[in-house]
């Protein structure tokens, strides 16, 4: 085989992992909450800024501005979801999604009136790993590698606590878990949160491969509801799994043609995956 | 004579007295207003029923797109390039919107599915920059006042195009809304299957207002193009494009007729008045306060601004969301009952 | 003695539509009390009402004295109300012990999650065989027994148990109804409701007639029982 072709295909299998944690977030939410928020590329976004600044700017040790990014995300999600989701849920589907997409225009617009345009980057320099004549880069490994992480941390503690379960429950039958003495509300605001908190660990492995800018959230946003869907929205494994195929087909794409059209494959895969399976990949 | 009808009449007055007495500047933003209106409503004519497409700036995109390059590589005048936009945007509407309606991809997914179509087409746009100059934009060759390439540097004829392109946008929605295809739509939007069951040829009527609804958001693109005279994938297809469309037309609101117009005045008067007074020196300023008042106008006045204001009016009336989406769509919850 | 469960002149409505007119009952500490009543009686509404599902238009709702009326459904259960509620509910995609462990969500019954796991399984060994089975997999009594241990994970003084019998197999209805045997049997205060008048009137001390949203007629099994109107009625006899 092509070492080139080879090497896409890692990059994709890596690339995966990053769009395969946030496909989780949204999924995660969608799930629970039945909100689609189309801005969650652009709390990526905040996040990605926050450690330029911590870190490129005012020198906060790398793991420490990780953390805070994080912790300052999974806030922001569950403010989102207090002041512009709560007051929105019980109206029509759409006006939801149009709350976050108001919301989309605002942080893209107020990170251009705070930040500027310009493309900002945290200057890491991570080595690039030569495997048997195959360029593998070292960030894209450590994002995989903590995608993944991220990703059993999640699925444990979906599994394993009465909080996670009450998660998956509240999915299956949102009337009934009320009188298992779940309150809805304060599931929501833990969902937000975890949202929020996968967002931040998204920015900070992106942060360490891309320089952010304030309209970075629109190169991989419909990406990443294209993941979702194509996996079943709501669909957290699906979700999974269908974020691999799509960076396949990225990487791949991008291998025989350009970048650009290597997306116009992939939407194009999607719009017609959709017409055969309208309800995703994996709908029973 | 009633009070609707003297509005009417002064409003067309206005229309009529403008080119001779606003400066040119106002000029031409009135003729961006007037165009984008017409976008507005074209895309209303589909969200007005529950079909809320965010493909509408692939539609868009194609429409400003394929004048331009058969103009600048073929000459081929507009007055045929035009066309040809039209049913390219018109084929895709047909290729995209006939699996969908087929296979009862609904609601998120249906915003969703026409989401992806808007970035094909940006992507393609982008990816094609030997032709279109990718995101560099495209620039028409211009040759001056010439009806031939439909170019006009004097904002005057662009006005009148504007004004009649308006009022036939306007002419549009008023003959769905009057028309027997309105019931059928709306009892579609409660309920397919129901509609189906009472005789509704379903696939037809959400063929038709689908390119009827492309079509015009073609020409649209055109016209657009052709008063411009530059061109930016960014500024004319994919995601950003199309959520200015929807979110504008439901600002305005989709159940009336200047509904989606309002939508165009007062999100294109406040972003350009929020531009002036903020001047260059604070790029996303507008845009800022332009978002928190979405997110505002959707809390606040689920049913748009005309709606909100039609509400206040007659107090009591029902509410109605914004949009109502297919049903199944609204009630299809995860939920045990599904299973 | 104060009753286990008391509610008086409780009035509750879906919109405008109004589905209880000043419903009052009591049930005694470890009684057995059943509501029967036709289709859209509004014996379903009591129980949402009674658990807090759906808000409470009027009146006063206690346990052991202690008013619970207008509390939201999560805070009920930590009064020691548990709902079987109609058409099972469970959650199909999880398993059967996941479905036990949000029984047991509530802080309290948290605590003693092994000791109430045991119990139940005790209770209805089959569960145990099935424990790790999607409870959406199961037969229609197995996913009955499995929402009632679920309803018994928290612990609860009162148990309300909606239709239990509907939609089960004649043969798989006599056990549900032996399976309310033994819940009393444990201690439990039970208010059940059905359409199956003849049963339950086998297995409840008292029962009240709900008819167009108010109660009608109440009294012991054995007076119902021989009341011919409720013999015609509802026994078709």
């Amino acid at each position: 085989m092509d070492i080139y072709l080879l090497e896409a295909i890692i990059n994709g299998i890596l690339l995966g992992g990053v769009l395969a944690l946030l496909a989780l977030g949204l999924n995660l939410i969608f799930g629970v909450i039945d909100v689609v928020w189309i801005c969650y590329a652009d709390i990526v976004m905040c996040g990605m800024y926050a450690i330029f600044f911590l870190y490129a700017q005012y020198h906060v040790p790398l793991p420490l501005a990780f953390l805070i990014a994080i912790i300052g995300i999974a806030a922001l999600g569950i403010l989102v979801h207090l002041f512009i989701i709560a007051p929105v849920l019980d109206s029509a589907p759409i006006n939801q999604l149009l709350a976050t997409g108001g919301l989309l225009f605002f942080l893209q617009s107020f990170a251009t009136l705070l930040f500027g345009t310009d493309f900002r980057n945290i200057g890491v320099r991570l080595p690039v790993l030569e495997v048997a004549t195959i360029y593998v880069s070292f960030a894209r490994l450590i994002a995989f590698a903590v995608a993944l992480i991220g990703a059993v941390a999640l699925y444990v503690f979906l599994k394993r606590t009465y909080i996670g379960t009450a998660i998956r429950a509240i999915s299956q039958d949102r009337e009934i878990v009320g009188l298992m003495g779940v309150d809805q509300r304060r599931i929501y605001l833990v969902v937000s949160g975890i949202g929020g908190a996968l967002a931040g660990l998204a920015a900070c492995l992106l942060a360490l491969q891309y320089d952010v800018h304030p309209f970075i959230g629109n190169t991989f946003g419909p990406v990443i509801f294209m993941i979702c869907v194509l996996g079943g929205l709501g669909n957290m494994i699906g979700g999974f799994i269908a974020a691999f195929v799509i960076s396949q087909i990225i990487a791949i794409g991008g291998y025989y043609s350009s970048t650009e059209l290597s997306y116009v494959f992939a939407f194009t895969f999607f719009i017609v995956l959709m017409f055969i399976r309208p309800r995703g990949l994996f709908a029973p | 004579m009633n009070l609707n009808h003297v509005l009417w009449a002064v409003g067309l007055a206005i229309l009529i007295a403008l080119p001779f007495l606003a400066p040119p500047y106002f000029l031409h933003l009135v003729i961006q207003i007037l165009i984008w209106a017409f976008i507005y409503t074209a895309w209303s004519l589909m969200g007005r029923f529950g079909f809320v497409s965010f493909g509408h700036g692939a539609f868009l995109g194609v429409g400003a797109y394929v004048p331009a390059l058969l103009w600048n590589y073929y000459g081929l005048t507009p007055w045929l390039g035009i066309p040809l936009g039209v049913a390219g945007a018109v084929l895709l509407a047909i290729v995209v919107g006939y699996p969908c309606f087929r296979r009862r991809v609904v609601g998120h997914y249906f915003a969703l599915v026409t989401l992806a179509l808007s970035q094909v087409v940006l992507l393609s746009l982008v990816a094609a920059r030997d032709i279109t100059g990718g995101s560099l934009g495209f620039t028409q060759k211009a040759v001056g006042h010439s009806w031939y390439a439909l170019q006009f540097p004097e904002k005057g004829y662009f006005y009148v195009i504007a004004v009649l392109l308006w009022l036939a946008g306007l002419a549009a929605w008023r003959s769905i809304d009057r028309g027997i295809g309105r019931e059928a739509l709306e009892a579609i939007s409660e309920d397919e299957d129901a509609a189906a069951a009472v005789g509704i040829d379903v696939m037809r009527q959400k063929m038709r207002v689908t390119i009827v609804s492309a079509a015009l958001t073609a020409v649209g693109g055109a016209i657009y193009g052709q008063y411009v005279m530059y061109l930016n994938p960014e500024t004319v297809s994919g995601i950003a494009v199309s959520l200015q469309i929807v979110f504008a037309a439901i600002a305005g609101g989709v159940y009336s007729l200047l509904g989606p117009s309002v939508g165009s005045l007062l999100t294109l008067s406040l972003t350009e008045g929020l531009r002036v007074w903020f001047g260059t020196d604070y790029i996303g300023a507008a845009n800022t306060i332009y978002g928190i008042l979405l997110v505002l106008c959707i809390i606040f006045m689920p049913q748009g601004i005309v709606g909100s204001l039609q509400g206040m009016r007659r107090r009591g009336a029902i509410a109605k969301p914004l949009v109502t989406l297919d049903r199944q769509s609204a009630t299809r919850r995860p939920s045990s009952a599904a299973q | 003695m104060t009753p286990m469960l008391s509610l008086a002149t409780v009035s509750a409505a879906y919109g405008s539509f109004q589905a209880l007119f000043g419903v009052s009952l009591d049930v005694a500490r470890g009684e057995a009390v059943g509501v029967i009543g036709p289709n859209g009686a509004g014996k379903t509404t009591l129980m949402r009402v009674i658990s807090g599902i759906l808000p409470m238009r009027d009146g006063t709702m206690s346990i052991e004295g202690r008013e619970i009326g207008g509390l939201p459904a999560h805070r009920v259960v930590e009064q020691g109300i548990a709902h079987v509620p109609e058409n099972r509910r469970l959650f199909p995609r999880l398993s059967v012990e996941e479905n036990l462990r949000i029984g047991a969500f509530i802080p309290s019954a948290r605590a003693r999650f092994a000791e109430q796991l045991d119990w139940v399984y005790q209770l209805f060994p089959r569960l145990k065989e099935r424990r790790g089975q999607p409870a959406g997999t199961m037969s229609g009594g197995e996913q009955q027994m499995c929402a009632i241990a679920r309803a018994l994970m928290s612990k609860p003084k009162v148990l309300l148990m909606d239709e239990p019998s509907a939609g089960l197999a004649p043969i798989v209805v006599q056990q549900v109804f032996e399976l309310v045997h033994r819940i009393r049997a444990e201690g439990l205060t039970v208010l059940i409701v059905e359409q199956n008048v003849q049963q339950v009137l086998d297995v409840v001390d008292r029962a009240y007639l709900l008819e167009v949203g108010a109660i009608k007629l109440s009294g012991t099994a054995a007076e119902l029982k021989g009341n011919s109107f409720i013999r015609e009625a509802y026994m078709g006899l």
